[in-house]
């Protein structure tokens, strides 16, 4: 079906429901690559004032993707929450952008509500939103999860300590592990992406990660960043396997880019669990999300890269995970042109997933052929961590040497926390201080963070095998 | 480039007193000869010192120019000419950098002025590329590495230079490259193309068109990648059999990171002479031709632990 609005006497017309969400969206290269984007600023914001119009209930009824061929439209309308979603059935985008805003929406009536919003809800509202009312909305939500440390508290920001190496060379991954944890990095995950998927050499990087996290007691999960049927074939073959990965896209014929669906993520999944690792909960999985990818695959049946990006959280959430990371940065200028674009990407992403429930981080990241610097980065990390981000990456120096982009660095989680008095998961933390890396400061202010000046004696003596 | 030595080094060393030292060292650093990251970075309060970070900005000053400078086609020019190669200059469809960098569809198509030049170019073969090889030769006499004997159309492979996300890269690596390759193909009898296309603001699949155009068996496409901060001038190669428009990522080969701190010339045309070699035995390119030359320049592995003992165990 068809919708319209008329501005000073000239009526826009968007002919269907895609159109009218891809319209509205604010300005990406992305969605002029795919030709889906507002041709002018005017008939964006008149796509704007039409969606603000339109009842929520009108994303039951009409889907993006038909439902006969993508199992994540199926799985989105199949799953949905009706009960969850009756008290807000009445209102349309517009005023359901006021109801988030307004005191009733909380911790709890959010959270209550989440089983009840499908992505594309989600998506349309984000499009009449100012940066600061996505940040105001996150940082309402509160999604926790488990396993051998806690996510998402509050006043927490946790850290992947992201050790890659170029030839996944053990020594030179061993020598970022300490560096990282010697910066208080590595609560969310030490996570490496390997650079070949052979089951052999993953399994030998599970096993070295293993190793570190059992020898010094460290309270963190392990993840090596590989195909989710490697990681299969690794837990069949014995391996360690904490956290099992995979990256998502919000359509079946994207995700079929990939190499997986919604039954393969199951059986990841149900090996992970089988392995009983978690000490304290039973989230599983890392997924990895990022705006672009179903287009980059051809798989975005004319819909508009951050409504695709949204129905990927549809596809994170049946699967309860332990961290979703949207890596924002990554694509490349084709999708997110500049900081500008990037940090606009950021706040959506992470405001759509913590909506849906999920344990939301991001990749605070650039390419080199992107318009955007380290001056980009600080800003979003900030406005970010101020919604109350559950986790960034890691990385010496920001510069990861085998992906070729920049992130966060383990100095800039630290400034993070210092200037939002933010901590490290508690279990965590609770380790820094017990190994002196973290040193208590005489104020008592959270935020107020010290490193220690020694390494801990365990650290010292792997210092002296390395060497 | 590597991680600078001595983070804050000159600044202020660790202090071991009680006194907040302005910059700390870290008692790691050793580490780093084990790692091209930049690990042991030291700290200001907790933050980056002036040092590396200075350091940082100095890269990615580095990666941002590789992607912006404009290929330097004179200077290009001028480096084949001293080996009497004759090199055509075209163009892709996206005008500028701007226009490149955010429509890869037009990156990997040549503009109509092009496709007409490569049109006549095949259309008066003999004649046309005959002639321009004599000019140069009449113009800079010297040594031959390759035969431009010969025809396109008849020619085994074709060597496309373009841009990509780092002019620097092949303005830097493909003569000496080429100069590597070339005597090797020709030592075997492969007929390689009398000229060199060189493509500006070209994508990767680019180089099928052109392959397409003038009707060669293999094109072999030398492209600038993506900088990355510590590598701004690296080298990709990629090979199509049979190359035309709307060939996928999968029927081709790819040999990547070519430059002097990464794959070597030498071991990069290894690769290439054996990709090239049977590409032409088995008639294809792509997944199911499995890159199998042997490793060449590939260290014994420095390890005699095993790796998820080094970081554990009680043992030295």
């Amino acid at each position: 079906m068809a919708y319209s609005h008329t501005v000073a006497g000239h009526r826009y017309v968007f002919e269907d429901l895609r159109a009218l969400l891809a319209r509205a969206t604010p300005a990406r290269s992305g969605d002029h690559l795919a030709g889906v984007a507002a041709d002018s600023d005017e008939q964006r914001a008149a796509a704007q004032r039409a969606l603000a119009d339109l009842p929520l209930r009108t994303f039951l009824s009409e889907v993006v993707i038909p439902y006969e061929i993508d199992e994540v439209t199926r799985l989105i309308i199949d799953e949905h929450d009706a009960a969850a979603f009756a008290p807000h059935a009445h209102m349309t985008v517009g005023d359901f952008r006021n109801w988030l805003l307004s005191d009733n929406a909380n911790e709890q009536s959010i959270s209550a509500l989440g089983p009840g919003l499908t992505p594309e809800m989600v998506a349309a509202t984000s499009k009449i939103m100012r940066n600061q009312d996505l940040i105001l909305v996150a940082r309402k939500c509160r999604v926790i999860t488990r396993f051998r440390g806690t996510m998402g508290l509050p006043d927490r920001l946790s850290t992947r300590l992201q050790p890659n190496h170029p030839t996944d060379d053990p020594t030179g991954i061993a020598a970022s592990v300490i560096d990282g944890l010697m910066y208080g990095s590595g609560d969310a995950v030490i996570g490496i992406n390997p650079a070949t998927d052979s089951v052999a050499a993953v399994i030998r990087l599970i096993e070295m990660l293993d190793a570190v996290i059992h020898e010094y007691s460290i309270p963190t999960q392990s993840c090596v960043l590989t195909h989710v049927t490697t990681s299969i074939e690794a837990i069949n073959r014995g391996a360690p396997v904490d956290l099992v990965f995979q990256s998502i896209a919000g359509s079946e014929a994207a995700n079929a880019g990939f190499g997986i669906s919604l039954e393969i993520l199951r059986e990841g999944r149900e090996a992970a669990l089988s392995l009983k690792r978690g000490t304290l909960g039973d989230n599983v999985m890392y997924f990895e999300t990022g705006q672009g990818s179903a287009l980059s695959a051809n798989a975005h049946h004319g819909v508009d890269q951050q409504t695709c990006e949204a129905r990927a959280y549809a596809v994170a959430r049946k699967f309860k995970p332990f961290l979703v990371n949207s890596v924002v940065g990554f694509i490349g200028p084709e999708y997110l042109y500049d900081g500008k674009q990037i940090t606009r990407a950021g706040l959506e992403d992470h405001f759509c997933a913590k909506l849906l429930g999920l344990p939301m981080g991001c990749d605070v990241c650039y390419t080199n052929h992107a318009e955007a610097d380290q001056n980009d980065m600080d800003n979003l990390l900030t406005l970010l961590a101020v919604a109350g981000l559950t986790f960034v990456m890691g990385i010496p120096g920001s510069d990861d040497v085998m992906l070729n982009y920049q992130t966060t660095s383990f100095h800039d989680a630290l400034y993070a926390r210092k200037v939002l008095g933010l901590r490290p998961a508690p279990e965590f933390e609770h380790w820094l201080h017990q190994q002196g890396i973290f040193r208590e400061h005489a104020s008592g202010v959270a935020g107020n963070i010290q490193l220690g000046n020694a390494l801990p004696d365990p650290m010292a003596r792997a210092l002296t095998r390395l060497m | 480039m590597p991680p600078s030595p001595g983070p804050g080094a000159g600044l202020a060393p660790a202090l071991a007193s009680d006194v907040p030292p302005y910059v700390a060292a870290d008692p790691w650093s050793a580490l780093r000869r084990l790692t091209q990251a930049r690990i042991a970075l030291g700290h200001a309060g907790t933050s980056l010192p002036t040092g590396p970070h200075l350091d940082f900005q100095l890269a990615h000053a580095r990666a941002r120019d590789a992607v912006h400078r404009a290929l330097d086609v004179e200077a290009l020019q001028a480096q084949f000419r001293a080996r009497n190669v004759p090199i055509q200059l075209v163009h892709s469809a996206a005008s500028d950098r701007h226009t490149y960098l955010q429509r890869p569809d037009l990156g990997r198509r040549l503009d109509a002025h092009s496709r007409d030049l490569l049109q006549r170019i095949r259309a008066a073969e003999l004649g046309a590329v005959g002639q321009a090889c004599e000019e140069i030769r009449s113009a800079a006499p010297g040594p031959m590495p390759h035969s431009t004997e010969g025809t396109t159309v008849s020619a085994d492979v074709l060597f496309v230079l373009a841009d990509g996300l780092s002019a620097r890269a092949i303005q830097d690596n493909a003569l000496p490259f080429l100069d590597v390759i070339l005597p090797r193909l020709a030592a075997d009898g492969f007929r390689v193309a009398p000229l060199v296309v060189a493509v500006e603001q070209g994508r990767v699949a680019v180089g099928d068109e052109i392959g397409e155009l003038l009707g060669v068996r293999l094109v072999a496409l030398l492209i600038g990648e993506r900088p990355g901060l510590s590598s701004p001038d690296s080298m990709g190669i990629y090979l199509s059999y049979g190359p035309r428009v709307g060939m996928t990522d999968a029927e081709r080969n790819c040999i990547s990171n070519v430059r002097a701190e990464g794959l070597s010339y030498e071991v990069a045309a290894h690769k290439l002479h054996y990709l090239i070699s049977e590409a032409c035995r088995r008639m294809l390119t792509g997944v199911t031709l499995k890159d199998e030359a042997a490793d060449l320049g590939r260290g014994p592995l420095r390890l005699s632990a095993a790796p998820e003992k080094l970081l554990t165990g009680n043992g030295d």
